[in-house]
């Protein structure tokens, strides 16, 4: 059975399609079976990213609503054949998902495929909270700015409460991503710093992903940014995530200093 | 209209008390709900805009079916405000807190016999207006622990007793406590001491980094306390309309 993995954060913006389609593309370049599939109903992105929006026939509203069944949905990677896309519908709204068809759609899932990574739409509604409902594992996406981590902090509770698996008494892996790092602005103490994100939200952190123009550059290419170019700053933060995500205790360094901070975040009891 | 207040900073948090409909879920529950559900068809919005206790003392339930029953009940529009007679294992953040000490009042008559065992009592009495006598004789000040900390959005309302909550309490986070606040982490919210009138409660926290504190209903919001106490450990209390506040060592 495969394992859920819910991209979210509150916030729009701060990077979660970015990463959903990173972190999804570099499991499949470890060779694991993935799908990401678009949960943002009427603002889908996650075609674009992953360049795909020119081949989408079927969305996951058609799956739910019968009008299509799953494989014929899926959309294989040009790129990697173990690499999946379930699109989101463009032109209807986030009431077409019904908590029965998105429980059916993901139990499929989880019988085909290793990893399912779930973008996430912004907000706490209907959308967001579906994303999240099946989810063995969440993905907290944050910037290092007060506005997002309070929006994450809101997610988090919502993690312990609202899952298929926080309801049946069991706890939800929840993870920190902080994404869009910032080491000149953060240099100037413009940003928040890393440890006080880490103090208030209290979940792991599996990465720092840095602010780069390869990730704007990959995605006009219709591209993860693991893919576009592995070797970029973002892309190779982006692999030590997914081993973090993965169980490996690697030790993690902020941009811009040379100083680990591993004892001190896995020092720290999670949430 | 003109509004003279003594200090613009002080406002009162006053305790009041309601008449309560208890209701008593008997099992099995799916029959009590076939029953609930006859009684407001016969009597049609007997629950609307009432004060609804629900009473599990005699129910062995857990707390995800806990957490179902007040589900069903709120697509049936009863909304629940206080839970009695729960383990506190029983029940979560996320619900209506527990309450005590509610006395009995005369039974509810819902016109026909079938209907579910319905009764109504005071839903617990602010400290301040009980007799001193009772005050004394009062057992055990009863309290709650949460194991983790209070995220942005969420509150914990405990309006018995102390609350000790072990992590942080978020920026857009409150507790609300009848007695003291002890926060084993830092306080970023809100924290609420002697909410029922209780000057005698205090608050204490790991770091303080308040967005507003309030005893017995006199309050500060995060600009008007003192600086030195920032993001340090802190016990505060009142001493008449004032808060003061030390550091703990
Ligand atoms: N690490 C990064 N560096 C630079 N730009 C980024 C980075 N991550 C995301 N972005 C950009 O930020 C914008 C929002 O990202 P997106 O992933 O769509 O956020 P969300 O899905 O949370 O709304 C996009 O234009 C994206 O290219
Ligand atoms: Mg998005």
């Amino acid at each position: 059975m495969g394992k859920v993995i819910v991209v979210t954060s509150g916030k729009g913006g701060v990077g979660k399609t970015t990463s959903t389609a990173a972190l999804g593309a570099a499991l499949a370049q470890r060779g694991e079976k993935v799908a990401v599939v678009d949960f943002d109903v009427g603002l889908r992105n996650l075609d674009l990213v992953m360049g795909a929006e020119r081949r989408v026939v079927y969305d996951i509203v058609n799956v739910i609503q019968g009008d299509a069944k799953l494989p014929q949905a899926l959309i294989r990677d040009k790129r990697l054949e173990n690499l999946f896309l379930l699109p989101a519908s463009q032109t209807r709204d986030k009431d077409a998902l019904t908590p029965e068809g998105v429980e059916i759609v993901m139990n499929d899932l989880k019988r085909y495929f290793d990893w399912i990574v779930c973008d996430s739409p912004a907000g706490i509604e209907r959308g967001a909270t579906l994303a999240m409902r099946h989810a063995d594992v969440a993905v907290v996406v944050t910037n290092p700015e007060v506005s997002s981590v309070r929006d994450s902090d809101r997610i988090i509770g919502l993690l312990d409460a609202k899952t298929a698996k926080a309801e049946r008494g069991e706890r939800i892996e929840k993870h920190l991503l902080l994404t869009r790092y910032d080491a000149v602005r953060a240099e100037r103490g413009d940003m928040l710093k890393v440890e006080d994100v880490l103090d208030i939200l209290s979940i792991p952190l599996i990465g720092i992903i840095p602010e780069s123009t390869d990730v704007l550059r990959a995605s006009n290419l219709g591209s993860p940014v693991t893919l576009a170019d592995a070797r970029s700053a973002p892309a190779m933060a982006y692999f030590d995530a997914v081993r973090r995500l993965t169980g490996e205790p690697l030790p993690i360094t902020i941009p811009g200093e040379k100083r680990g901070i591993f004892g001190k975040i896995f020092g720290r009891k999670a949430a | 209209m003109t509004k003279v207040l003594t200090d613009a900073r002080s406002i009162r948090i006053k305790g009041r008390s309601f008449l309560a409909v208890v209701l008593t879920p008997e099992a099995p529950l799916d029959d009590w709900i076939v029953q609930l559900d006859d009684l407001a068809a016969r009597s049609a919005g007997f629950f609307l805009g009432r004060p609804v206790v629900l009473d599990v003392a005699d129910l062995d339930i857990d707390r995800k079916g806990l957490t179902e029953l007040i589900e069903q009940l709120g697509e049936r529009n009863v909304r629940i405000m206080g839970i009695e007679g729960a383990r506190p294992s029983q029940v979560g953040p996320n619900m209506p807190p527990l309450m005590k000490g509610g006395r009995p009042a005369a039974d509810v008559d819902v016109t026909e016999e079938e209907a579910p065992k319905v009764d109504l009592r005071n839903a617990p009495e602010p400290e301040a207006d009980r007799p001193k006598a009772a005050a004394e004789t009062r057992a055990v000040t009863q309290s709650i622990v949460i194991n983790e900390p209070i995220r942005s959005g969420q509150s914990v309302i405990f309006p018995e007793g102390d609350v000790t909550v072990i992590g942080s309490v978020a920026s857009g986070a409150e507790v609300i406590a009848g007695g003291s606040i002890h926060i084993y982490g830092t306080l970023r919210g809100r924290a609420m001491a002697g909410s029922l009138g209780n000057a005698q409660a205090r608050i204490f926290c790991t770091k303080l980094e308040a967005e507003l504190i309030a005893i017995d209903g006199i309050y500060k919001m995060a600009e008007d306390m003192d600086q030195d106490f920032n993001g340090r450990p802190v016990q505060l209390w009142l001493e008449g309309d004032i808060i003061m506040a030390e550091t703990l060592i």
